[in-house]
């Protein structure tokens, strides 16, 4: 099982991270790769920026705790989880997620879900910069109910 | 005990972090928010909305009735918006 979490001010390359998550394997049938890229509008205003606040320690902990949670819950080889804080240009990525599996389901799923904790969990503030000033990003109610889906018994997803 | 502060809340108290010793009649995390809301305008100002303000002990997430004896950092912020 190979995790790689890291929080970085620069930018990464996420088919090189892939390449990096299955080199010299032949057990990983799948990979999923999510990967959250700067919008250049929020609310049809265009943004100039975001800057991304985190609360360093704790983000590398909530991380970690979610992708042994994933781990327990899907039958991974592998799981890369990197988020960029600082400031970040339309455009550019923001954050990638790539889960391995010998099959898909358990890749698609688990990346899912990632996410899900990751937007509601992980210890990141957006602050939208545009031209009428900086303005801290709302968090969204509809993150939460994504992620409240995964309180069900372990394996009742697999009926959907 | 130290406390820390992010975004909106951060810059409304006017500082990332500070030292702090409240009365041991501060016995939970709410308490805590009660207690800093009297501690000046910013602070006032900062945790009006204490619905909205989330909390951790020593990098944990923890609700409002989270005892603090024993915590070494306490840290107050707005619901996340990373991903």
């Amino acid at each position: 099982m190979q995790i790689t979490v890291r929080l970085q001010p620069e930018d990464f390359d996420v088919a090189a991270e892939q390449a990096a998550l299955t080199r010299g394997r032949t057990d990983i049938g799948a990979v999923v790769t999510f990967t959250g890229i700067c919008r250049g509008a929020e609310s049809g205003e265009p943004i100039a920026a975001l800057t991304l606040e985190h609360y360093p320690g704790m983000a590398e902990a909530e991380i970690a705790r979610h992708v042994e949670e994933a781990k327990s819950r899907w039958p991974l080889l592998g799981v890369t989880v990197i988020h960029r804080y600082g400031r970040i240009a339309p455009g550019e990525n923001i954050m990638m997620v790539a889960t391995a599996s010998s099959h898909r389901e358990a890749a698609f799923a688990a990346a899912d879900f990632l996410m899900d904790y990751l937007k509601t969990k992980a210890p990141f503030w957006k602050q939208v910069e545009s031209k009428s000033g900086k303005a801290w990003v709302e968090a969204k109610g509809a993150d939460d109910q994504a992620a409240a889906r995964w309180n069900k018994p372990p394996g009742s997803e697999a009926a959907e | 005990m130290k406390l820390v502060y992010f975004a909106w809340v951060r810059e409304r108290v006017g500082k990332a972090e500070e030292e702090l010793a409240p009365p041991a009649s501060v016995r939970t995390v709410a308490d805590l928010m009660r207690w800093l809301s009297e501690q000046g305008e910013e602070y006032a100002h900062a945790f009006e909305q204490s619905k909205s303000i989330r909390a951790a002990i020593d990098k944990n997430h923890v609700r409002p009735d989270a005892a603090i004896a024993g915590a070494r950092e306490i840290a107050f912020f707005p619901p996340m918006t990373g991903g």
